[in-house]
């Protein structure tokens, strides 16, 4: 076939229905009244239990939101968010507390089957020793609640508190006192605070001094319910010389109208202490004409407190019609660490505008910066970014590499980087390339028998190993399969 | 091919009186762009053979390669080609390959990021997977590897490394065999494979070709140098020239071509 007609039915071919989570579960939900005020929040935060500092504070993040506006800086278009229109809160209707997963309702253990994640088999994903001698646990969100909790007792053990955050407000009020809005201020961004008024649940974990914990942590977050905003709240807190690995996953249900999601993730990690946070995004982004995808907007932000700490962020990013996500690291205490490692897909009518922000404020600190954008159909792909060195942050150094890789040629990528350095003893390197994958390249790998998908997948696999290198081996391999998932329809 | 141009006949002394045509190229006209390249080309190559093509820069070489396995930038405007009585030219380009046609490029692509190890073992499988056969185990395909690349002078860490990634130029074609080797195609199409090799490796390369070199199997070898074919002892050599087999003889030819050139041929097109 002629190269541009090629092109031209390559790019008529993409066709982002081949989603294959794109189905629903059918739970009756209990539902907050639609709409957002003041008794919303109440509802929630007695939904919750929760104790009264708890709705203070989130009712003065809501007051707060009131006079906010949503920011408009980002490279996204989307029609505009009717926020009275959309319900904040949906509980599967809970019978009392599943005590064991026999009490699960069957209809989501099935849900979480089809996605690939049995908690049937649990067992074996978790409990028993893998290859590597790794464990992992799930703290499953589905809808808004936390259905099962595993391996609770191993990590209690080891002194390890991983549970949803509603439970920590509860049992472990002084921790979440301390910590909750200490990251992300509740009147951060609009996104943000709207979280911090309304968010209904998510995960806590935190690691006592000294500790390593003894697994990978593990959480699979479904959006189940139509119209319902998710607005996910984890909190994750390594105490000194503590190390913590945390991995979350998630797909979402095919739906007509766009679901909102506002997720806020904050990470502490004291002096001597490492966390690491790795992602892999899939939710639904939309039919063919970009119709009905998930919207997130995501806070996600890691403070370097302590002296010698560090925190990686590594994001595989494939899914949702909109993705406004900015993993940053503050890098407060002396010879602290940043790390971002992102792969951000987007195809079909996908637009991404994702990156981080690595702020210096100690000596000696350090930061790197890995990005591989990968954009096909008529998708657009922003990396964006911001490397600030404040006036005492003396020895800062970071190293940026942000490389995209363009699939046909109705899609763009862009690179928007920011750099601030009020040290002169800063030191930031910045490389970034725009690749095409090659006619050469693809007519090499079908040369030697590859179909142009596979031919593609390999390509692009090729161009995100050193991202995907970063990620624990369980996600590693599920990423890799994401990532020619989320090509599929891109060629001809 | 116009049997009048053939001044030795085709195929190794006591050849099976039944060969089977593998390879049959019919008045084929391909261009580029609004240029034509080749102009009417004729070329039958049977089981068991192999032909060198020679010529001068430019003659086409390289096209006659690329339009066999499928590139899509060549646009053919007349003519056939047929694979053991298939249509090649009706098939995609990895079907070609399935079907068991193979291109040792003149130049090696390079795939930063993909292992030599991971792009050998998709493509096998890739192409297993189309004649409706199994996936290799992991240990049969590591001890396969392990095998041809030691008899090809590969390193493990040339294997581990990204296709054809910083690897010397000589290193890019010893790579193209062990595909080939590790592939066994039916039909071998070496454009050039020799260029870039020094003395100790063109020895190992063409001992690599000799040892695929079966009465199942066809090759065609494009050169520009008879040290090549010192080793590699053609059946017949062919002579390109402006789009088009001019002249074909037995092995001889080449000794001819490289005492005397091409200038013979100025005004054969
Ligand atoms: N993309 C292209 N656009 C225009 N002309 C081209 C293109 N590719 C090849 N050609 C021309 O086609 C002719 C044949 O090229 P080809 O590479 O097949 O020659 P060759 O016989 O392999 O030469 P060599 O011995 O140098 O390898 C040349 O004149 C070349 O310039
Ligand atoms: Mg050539």
């Amino acid at each position: 076939m002629p190269a541009v007609q090629e092109t031209v039915e390559r790019v008529r071919a993409i066709d982002v229905d081949q989603y294959k989570y794109g189905f629903t579960t059918d739970i009756e939900s209990e539902l907050a009244p639609k709409g957002l005020d003041e008794s919303t929040v109440r509802f929630i935060s007695a939904k919750k239990n929760e104790p009264e500092w708890m709705l203070e504070w989130r009712l003065d993040a809501f007051r707060r939101w009131l006079t906010m506006r949503e920011p408009t800086w980002a490279r996204v278009s989307y029609p505009k968010i009717d926020f009275q229109d959309l319900y904040y809160y949906a509980a599967p209707k809970a019978k009392a507390g599943p005590k064991s997963i026999d009490e699960i309702d069957p209809e989501i253990l099935k849900t979480y089957e089809k996605l690939g994640i049995p908690l049937r088999e649990r067992d074996a994903l978790l409990g028993i020793e893998s290859s590597g001698g790794s464990k992992v646990a799930v703290d499953a969100v589905f809808d808004s609640v936390s259905v099962a909790t595993t391996f609770k007792a191993e990590l209690a053990k080891a002194g390890v508190i991983f549970c949803s955050i509603s439970e920590a407000i509860r049992e472990h009020p002084e921790l979440v006192k301390q910590y909750l809005g200490s990251v992300v201020p509740v009147s951060d961004n609009f996104y943000a605070t709207l979280n911090s008024a309304v968010f209904s649940d998510g995960s806590f974990v935190y690691v006592p001094k000294g500790v390593r914990c003894p697994m990978e942590l593990s959480t699979y977050f479904r959006i189940n319910e139509k119209n319902t905003g998710q607005f996910e709240r984890t909190l994750i807190i390594a105490d000194e010389g503590a190390y913590v690995s945390y991995l979350e996953g998630c797909t979402a249900p095919q739906r007509d109208e766009n679901q909102l999601h506002a997720a806020v993730v904050e990470l502490v990690a004291l002096k001597d202490a490492e966390i690491k946070y790795s992602t892999v995004q899939n939710w639904y982004p939309g039919d063919a004409e970009g119709k009905g995808g998930i919207y997130n907007f995501v806070t996600k932000r890691g403070d370097c407190r302590g002296d010698n700490s560090k925190i990686a962020w590594t994001q595989v990013e494939t899914g949702s019609a909109i993705t406004w996500k900015y993993p940053s690291c503050i890098l407060r205490g002396d010879n602290s660490q940043g790390e971002f490692y992102s792969i951000a897909i987007s195809n079909g009518y996908q637009q991404v505008d994702s990156g981080t922000k690595m702020i210096h404020l100690g000596k000696n600190t350090s930061s790197r910066i890995i990005s591989k954008g990968i954009a096909a159909g008529h998708s657009e792909n922003t990396y964006r970014g911001l490397v600030s060195a404040h006036r005492r942050a003396t020895g800062a150094r970071n190293f940026t590499n942000c490389d995209s890789l363009l699939i046909g040629d109705k899609c763009g990528a862009h690179t928007v980087p920011y750099i601030e350095a009020n040290n002169s003893s800063a030191m930031f390197e910045h490389e970034a390339t725009t690749s095409k994958i090659s006619d050469d390249q693809k007519f090499y790998c079908l040369q030697r028998g590859l179909s142009e998908e596979e031919a593609v997948a390999l390509i692009v696999n090729g161009f995100v190993k050193d991202v995907l290198q970063q990620l624990p081996m369980e996600f590693a391999v599920e990423a890799q399969k994401l990532i020619a998932v989320s090509l599929e329809g891109s060629v001809g | 091919m116009d049997p009048s141009r053939v001044d030795f006949p085709p195929g190794p002394a006591g050849a099976p009186m039944d060969t089977m045509t593998m390879l049959d190229i019919r008045n084929l006209h391909a261009r580029i762009d609004d240029r034509e390249i080749l102009k009417g080309l004729d070329l039958t190559l049977n089981a068991g053979e192999v032909h060198a093509i020679m010529g001068p820069n430019g003659s086409g070489k390289s096209t006659l390669s690329y339009v066999l396995a499928g590139k899509d930038d060549y646009e053919v405007t007349e003519g056939t080609a047929t694979l053991d009585g298939e249509d090649l030219l009706e098939m995609e380009p990895d079907a070609r390959a399935a079907a068991g046609l193979f291109l040792a490029f003149q130049y090696p692509i390079e795939i930063p990021g993909v292992a030599n190890m991971t792009f050998l073992r998709t493509a096998l499988n890739a192409q297993r997977k189309a004649r409706g056969e199994a996936e290799i185990s992991t240990p049969d395909f590591l001890r396969l590897v392990k095998e041809k690349a030691s008899d090809l002078g590969i390193s493990q860490e040339m294997l581990r490394r990204g296709v054809n990634v910083g690897f010397s130029g000589g290193e890019k074609k010893r790579n193209e065999i062990l595909q080939m080797s590790i592939l066994e195609p039916k039909l071998c199409i070496l454009d050039e494979t020799d260029s870039g090799l020094d003395i100790d490796a063109l020895k190992i390369v063409a001992q690599g070709v000799n040892a695929l070199r079966s009465p199942k199997r066809a090759m065609l070898v494009i050169t520009h140098y008879q040290r090549l074919l010192d080793h590699i002892v053609p059946d017949v050599v062919h002579v390109m020239h402006q789009g088009r087999i001019v002249r074909s003889g037995g092995k001889e030819l080449a000794l001819e071509l490289e005492a005397s050139g091409y200038a013979a041929y100025g005004d054969a097109a």
